[in-house]
């Protein structure tokens, strides 16, 4: 094996990396999405979906190069403003965790609205009888019922943003698919690297539904199903 | 700011351009990848296992694997293969991959009838019982059922997925600036941000155009959900 596929494999964890950190800021922004949309505040019901509606309607590609570009120019003129001669650089990693995590946070509202809706009114109320505060109901009550519903629709998000975080290549992070790119730039074989690259992708996006789909299962325990 | 840049002709023109080829690029994508699609949501139904298996792995891939490494082993790899380097200067359909346009044409129109398909055949596989029956009650052929029953009814159920489908591709399509000397809406951008230094301005007028063209399709589709499904939808008292 060439130290090229050594290094893609490298790059591989960066992948990993990235997914997983964007992955977290695409959950916090989800639940806080969804909380505003249910609300019921008309403030902050129109600031989510002003931001699930604009989220989406723009390509990935482009918001990164705009936070990547224009939010190093953006910082650096806000630095100079507040009389700083310091100038900063915005890091490939945070840019794309960033845009990755606020793009699939528009997602992962949708989701988890839907999923909070599934559960029966009745459930919260009953817990606010008992007592318990909001927090409380959202840990003990709506949060573990919600994963069953919000799994499917989770783990479509979750297979689209592994994908996208091959994009963070265009932005000089050098993850798998900018080392295959580098790769197969020193060899002159881009089919090979790139073809390794894929099966990489593959077996990652492999493995996770095949660990969602045992999550699935586990949270399905216990309700009915009716074969028709 | 300074969006006055942005308004200067050239520079709308170079916009102009770059709709242009993102919209040529959408839509022959689109027309390739649906036909495509309908051939390979067939295989996926039809009664032929090894087809089925094959034309699986194939959406299998295409949907777990990144579109931007597609768009990279048409683009960079198919070069490196000595067959296609031996007849991509004389031979007809191979002439073609040395064109940026027709190998993202290509991985997108692959792509997305990955997409397509699975969406389709899902359709199909949903229709219901007692039409198929009624179809063959009626002394119907095979091929018959499938051209005047399931696939009129399939192809306007998977609308509402495949409407979801047309917004990311025209999304995908950005995806085309990676490749050298493809002026798509993305690449325009990216050339006003070097030749100004204007990132912002650039990329949020990038942004903007594709913000108009998602919402016109997407109001195109809503349009004709409500006429074509219109008999799934609830009944207005």
């Amino acid at each position: 094996m060439s130290s090229y596929y050594t290094s893609i494999l490298y790059g591989a964890v960066l992948t990993v990396g990235v997914s997983l950190a964007a992955l977290l800021v695409s959950l916090v922004l989800g639940l806080a999405g969804a909380g505003a949309k249910l609300s019921g505040r008309p403030i902050l019901v129109a600031l989510a979906t002003l931001y699930t509606t604009i989220i989406r309607g723009i390509p990935e590609l482009v918001l990164m190069l705009l936070v990547f570009y224009g939010g190093t120019i953006g910082l650096n003129n806000l630095l100079e403003a507040m009389g700083s001669e310091a100038t900063v650089d915005i890091n490939p990693f945070l840019a794309g965790v960033l845009t990755i995590g606020f793009i699939y946070g528009a997602y992962m509202t949708e989701t988890f609205r839907g999923a909070i809706l599934a559960i029966p009114k009745g459930q919260a109320e009953a817990a606010w009888a008992f007592g318990m505060g909001r927090t409380q109901t959202f840990m003990r009550i709506t949060a573990p019922q919600m994963v069953r519903y919000a799994l499917p629709g989770f783990t479509n998000n979750w297979l689209v943003l592994i994908k996208a975080t091959a994009l963070v290549s265009l932005i000089g992070l050098q993850e798998m698919t900018y080392l295959a790119k580098q790769a197969s730039a020193a060899t002159r074989s881009p089919f090979a690297y790139f073809l390794f690259t894929a099966a990489l992708f593959l077996i990652y996006t492999t493995v996770s539904l095949m660990v969602l789909r045992r999550l699935n299962a586990r949270y399905s325990l216990g309700t009915k199903r009716v074969q028709l | 700011m300074n969006f006055a840049v942005i308004f200067e002709p050239q520079n709308l023109a170079l916009y102009g351009t770059g709709i242009l080829t993102t919209l040529a690029l959408l839509f022959s994508s689109l027309a390739v990848g649906a036909v495509l699609a309908l051939l390979c949501a067939l295989a996926l139904t039809g009664p032929w296992a090894p087809l089925r298996w094959v034309v699986g792995a194939y959406t299998y891939v295409m949907r777990g694997t990144p579109l931007l490494i597609q768009v990279y082993l048409i683009y960079y790899g198919l070069g490196q293969l000595e067959w296609i380097q031996a007849r991509w200067d004389t031979v007809w359909p191979w002439t073609h991959f040395k064109e940026p346009f027709f190998c993202a044409l290509l991985a997108f129109s692959l792509n997305t009838a990955g997409y397509t398909a699975e969406m389709l055949a899902g359709a199909i596989r949903e229709t219901s019982a007692g039409e198929i029956e009624a179809a063959q009650a009626y002394g119907m052929s095979r091929f018959k059922v499938m051209l005047h029953i399931v696939l009129p009814s399939a192809m306007r159920r998977t609308l509402p997925a495949y409407s979801n489908e047309v917004v990311m591709m025209l999304q995908a399509t950005s995806l085309a600036s990676a490749v050298p000397a493809m002026l798509d809406v993305t690449a325009a951008a990216s050339r006003i941000y070097s030749d100004y230094y204007l990132p912002f301005e650039a990329y949020l007028a990038a942004a903007a155009i594709y913000l108009v063209a998602s919402f016109c399709l997407i109001g195109f589709f809503r349009f004709s959900e409500g006429r074509l499904l219109a008999y799934l939808a609830p009944r207005k008292l």
